[in-house]
Parts: C-alpha cells; sequence; structure tokens
C-alpha cells in the first residue's frame, strides 16, 4: 500500500439558496482512485474546476469524503483521532503565500508547525535551521515575510511544512501567483526537496513545464483522472490535451507539428535538447 | 500614505532593547504611560522625554519611525488641543471674538499633547522593538492568571499576533483597491463630510471581501499545519527572564519613582512654581 491512495473518492459540494433548501449539487471529484508510492514525484494537473485542488485537501484531512476512501501512510482520513497525524505526515502548501504565513519573522513561522506538534523547543530550532537550509532560506531568517518576493515567501511556507518532519507534501498550485523567476525558484526547491530528503511530493499545477519531471502525471478534468502516465507519455498525445483545454510546452508542441508534417521523429519530446538530438539524428 | 502607520511594524535591529524579555517591555509600557499622568509638572515631563530619548537612542531604531506613527494622531491631537485651549474658563490671554484662550486653557492644551505625544511615541518604541509573535507571547504569559476565570487567554493572543500580522497586508491591499476605483473614476477627495463617507462604500466593500477570504485561507493553512489551539504546544522562543530583564525592571522603577518625586511631590513641596510656572 502507497503513501497516499484514495479509492473511489467522491466529494460533492452542495449548493443552498437562502432558506437552506438543496440547489444543486456539483462533483467536484468523481471516483478517483489513486495510487502514490513513497518518495515518488507526482504532477496532477488540470484546467480550473477540474476539481484537483479539492482532491489534494482530502489528502490532508481538510476535506471528508462523501462517498469513498482516503487513506494516508494507511490511516483513513475520516478517522477523527487520526487527523492531526494525518496533517502532520502529509503537508499542504497552497497557492497564496500571504495568506499562509503566520509568523511575523521567517524563523517564527517556520517554527509554527513543529509548535503546534508539541515539539520540545531545542528540537524546534533544530528542526528550523535544518528546513531553512534545505529551500536555501536560511540567511532570510531573521526577515520579515512582508519583505520577501512571491518565490521566497513560498519557499518559506515549504521550509514551515518541510519542518514537521511530514513523508509527503502537497503542494496545491505553489506557482501560480507567482513571476517565472519565483516559479523556478519554487521547483527548484521541491525537486532537491523530493531528490535529497526523498519526501514524496504532489504538485499540484497547470504549468505544463513543472510537471516534466515527475514521475507520475495525473490530468484532471471535471472530476475525473482522464489521463495517467509518466510525462512522456501524457505529452505524446497533443490533440488529447489539447480537448482538455491544457497547453502543451512549445518544444513538445513545435515536435508535433512537424511530426505531423511528415518528420520522421518521436513522440512526446520534452526539452529542447531532445528535439534538437532527434532533429539532427534525421540528417 | 497608508503605509504611514507604525504600529505592528517591526523594525529589525539587535539593541539591548530588541533583545528585552516582551514581559518587561510591556510593564515598563504600562509603567511610563502611568508616569505620564501622575505627572503634573514641567519637571517631570522633562524627566520623562529625557528618559525616552535615551531609549529611543539605545533602541538604534531611526527617530523617524516614530515619528511617522505620530500623523494617524494629529487630528486627535488637534481636537484635544484646540478645545482644551478655548473652552477651559480662567483668566483669559487672548480674545477673539468669543473665543477666549484662557491660562489653565493653555496649560491643560500644552499638558495633554505632550502626554499624547509621548504616549504614542512610548508605546511605538515597545511595537517597533518586539515582534509581534513576541509581544503576543508577552502578553499571554502576562495574562495567564485570567485562565481561571475562563479567559481564552491563547486564542485572544494569537488573533492579536494575526491582526498585527494582516495590518500591512491590509493596508497594501486598500491602497491597491484605491487605485484601481481611481483608476475608473471613482473620486476619494472632493466634497462634503457625507459624498466622502459615501465615496468609502466602493472601498471599503472589496477590502472586507477580501479580509474574509485571506482569513478563511489562513485558518485552513493554519489547520493543515496541525493547529489546534493552545493546548499541546510548546513554544519554539519560551519567554525566561534574564539579567538585562531585572536590570531593566530596576532602571524602570527608579524612573517612575523619579518622576513621581521630581514631577509630583517636590513641586508641591517647595514653591517652585513661580519660576517654573506649572
Amino acid at each position: 500500500m502507497g503513501i497516499i491512495q484514495t479509492k473511489k473518492l467522491v466529494f460533492e459540494y452542495i449548493r443552498r439558496d437562502e432558506e437552506g433548501n438543496v440547489e444543486g449539487i456539483t462533483r467536484a471529484v468523481d471516483e478517483v482512485d489513486l495510487d502514490v508510492s513513497q518518495g515518488q514525484f507526482i504532477a496532477i494537473l488540470g484546467h480550473n474546476g477540474s476539481g484537483k485542488s479539492t482532491l489534494a485537501k482530502h489528502i490532508n484531512a481538510i476535506l471528508a469524503p462523501t462517498e469513498g476512501t482516503v487513506w494516508v501512510d494507511g490511516m483513513d482520513t475520516q478517522d477523527e483521532e487520526k487527523v492531526w497525524d494525518i496533517r502532520q505526515r502529509a503537508g499542504m502548501v497552497f497557492q497564496n503565500p500571504d495568506n499562509q504565513i503566520i509568523g511575523q519573522v521567517v524563523e517564527e513561522d517556520v517554527g509554527f508547525g513543529p509548535e503546534n506538534m508539541g515539539v520540545p523547543t531545542k528540537e524546534i530550532w533544530e528542526r528550523v535551521e535544518e528546513s531553512l537550509k534545505a529551500v536555501g532560506m536560511y540567511e532570510f531568517r531573521k526577515h520579515s515575510p512582508n519583505k520577501l518576493s512571491g518565490g521566497q515567501k513560498q519557499r518559506v511556507s515549504i521550509a514551515g511544512v518541510i519542518a514537521m518532519h511530514p513523508k509527503c507534501i502537497i503542494l496545491d498550485e505553489p506557482t501560480a501567483m507567482l513571476d517565472p523567476n519565483g516559479r523556478k525558484e519554487v521547483i527548484r526547491a521541491v525537486r532537491a526537496l523530493n531528490d535529497v530528503e526523498e519526501v514524496t511530493v504532489v504538485l499540484i499545477t497547470h504549468y505544463m513545464e513543472e510537471i516534466i519531471y515527475a514521475d507520475k502525471v495525473f490530468v484532471m478534468d471535471r472530476g475525473h483522472v482522464e489521463m495517467e502516465g509518466t510525462p512522456r507519455e501524457i505529452f505524446s498525445q497533443v490533440e488529447k490535451l489539447k480537448s482538455l483545454r491544457l497547453d502543451v510546452p512549445q518544444v513538445t508542441l513545435l515536435a508535433h507539428e512537424l511530426k505531423r508534417n511528415g518528420l520522421n521523429i518521436p513522440d512526446g519530446i520534452l526539452t529542447i535538447k531532445e528535439l534538437t538530438e532527434a532533429l539532427e539524428s534525421l540528417k | 500614505m497608508l503605509r504611514d502607520i507604525t504600529l505592528g511594524q517591526y523594525y529589525q535591529s539587535d539593541s539591548v532593547i530588541h533583545k528585552l524579555d516582551p514581559r518587561v517591555k510591556l510593564v515598563s509600557t504600562i509603567l511610563f504611560i502611568i508616569s505620564l499622568f501622575v505627572v503634573d509638572h514641567i519637571i517631570g515631563y522633562l524627566i520623562a522625554g529625557l528618559f525616552l530619548a535615551v531609549v529611543i537612542r539605545i533602541s538604534k531604531v531611526p527617530f523617524k519611525f516614530m515619528v511617522r506613527g505620530m500623523k494617524s494622531i494629529v487630528v486627535l491631537l488637534l481636537i484635544t488641543v484646540i478645545f482644551n485651549l478655548f473652552l477651559t474658563p480662567g483668566e483669559a490671554l487672548v480674545t477673539i471674538w468669543k473665543l477666549k484662550i484662557t491660562k489653565e486653557g493653555l496649560r491643560i492644551a500644552v499638558k495633554m499633547a505632550i502626554r499624547l505625544v509621548f504616549l504614542i511615541i512610548g508605546s511605538s518604541v515597545m511595537t517597533l522593538t518586539t515582534t509581534p509573535n513576541n509581544l503576543t507571547d508577552g502578553l499571554e504569559s502576562i495574562m495567564k492568571p485570567l485562565k481561571i476565570f475562563r479567559v481564552p487567554v491563547h486564542e485572544v493572543a494569537m488573533m492579536m499576533a494575526i491582526a498585527l500580522r494582516f495590518i500591512p497586508i491590509l493596508l497594501e491591499e486598500t491602497d491597491k483597491i484605491m487605485k484601481a476605483q481611481i483608476a475608473r473614476g471613482a473620486d476619494f477627495e472632493s466634497g462634503n463630510l457625507i459624498k466622502k463617507a459615501k465615496s468609502l462604500v466602493p472601498l471599503l466593500v472589496p477590502l472586507f471581501i477580501s479580509a474574509f477570504r485571506r482569513a478563511n485561507d489562513l485558518a485552513m493553512a493554519m489547520e493543515a499545519r496541525c493547529y489546534r489551539g493552545g493546548e499541546h504546544r510548546t513554544k519554539m522562543k519560551p519567554l525566561q527572564y534574564k539579567k538585562r530583564d531585572a536590570a531593566a525592571y530596576t532602571v524602570v522603577v527608579v524612573y517612575l519613582a523619579v518622576c513621581i518625586i521630581g514631577g509630583r511631590i517636590l513641586p508641591g513641596l517647595i514653591d517652585i512654581n513661580g519660576i517654573f510656572g506649572r
């Protein structure tokens, strides 16, 4: 059994009018089966309203499933007694960096999670130091979060989660509000975390270029998992991605168009290097 | 212009004042404020001013940061001064039409102005040298006895810390919304008071909506990081009195004593009012 597993997960938002009568039901997540093993880098891709954020909130036990089950490290998220263990094991980073930083000083914010868990003072300091170093924000430990850039704030948020020593970390569109440089910074930190610390990563995003490093990609649309596979497998199906209103990285798109017009190059090209190599071998 | 409010803005530095225990700073600020209202003579205000100047010097916070905080109370200050100036009965100094400035009025007005200015600067020193987290830790610790009366001390402290952290963020947001509305032709400047108040509606409504959204996000982020109230919680920076804290307490108590003697008792004993003019 993997670190995160969902079985026939269904979640419905119920809309009510002013008197409390049910106006309509929206299925945000519809029969999703997921199995993530320890140490993997998973990307969940989807257009706005595809249910990817709703799915993420289930892994952290913020939302409880309408039907089906979610297990995190073997614990059922509906088990009230295990909620805090689950939240410690599956840390979560949200979209807006300003709305998730609690401390007025970087180090105090990183210490917030361990404080809540009841970690002894001395160990909190060790954890804060090591997690700030892991995301490369150690020299900013005494700064005010208000004076940091978006990418730096997000790295602080990630450090705040790592300090809780989670087995897995879920990032819910962590780069959506950042500029391209900030996006690169954050993705680099997340990859380092996955490579060096062997933390399982679930990255939710709608930026295609962020998923090429993932071990496995799930593409969601209207609550369903529409596609599943390695980035290469996903990107070889350019037409299908387009029908799901998702953009393909420019290199992949170029390779796809070249192939369609008769050039003999492989499917699912992800980087500029791969494309130049493929083109050179044609000579 | 909206960034000028210093309250809740921490100024990073490594002075002794910064390192003091927040409880010391809280108690000292309260004692300082008390001293301002006990003192009734110019000597007392001189002592208070000197003390404040020395503390600001030691704190290494540029003086302009404290002055910035003053801007927000200028109106309050003016109203206080004007009312006292004209409405205190007594011996008339200057008469303009039906209004007269009295000697007593002038004295009270100056006194109130000094008190208010010192009060704001004094509390700015505390907020500028203490991180809000530290400050609320201090408050929580001081108010702990209230737990017996079922006062949710930890929760109140946490709320204050969050409020303080979000002040600069919400100010920035107000600025942004204001600019966006001005760009679309909104007018915040002209018109009478009622018109001005009405023009604030398109500013306040989006601000409130966004504040609620932020609150919702923050609550979720806190829960995701295992926040479940004050129980089982450990402290990253537990409060421990050190030698310098004891020294600071001594200094403040001595200051208070000097203030009371110099600014209240002494002038009563010896008649030096003639020289200094109470």
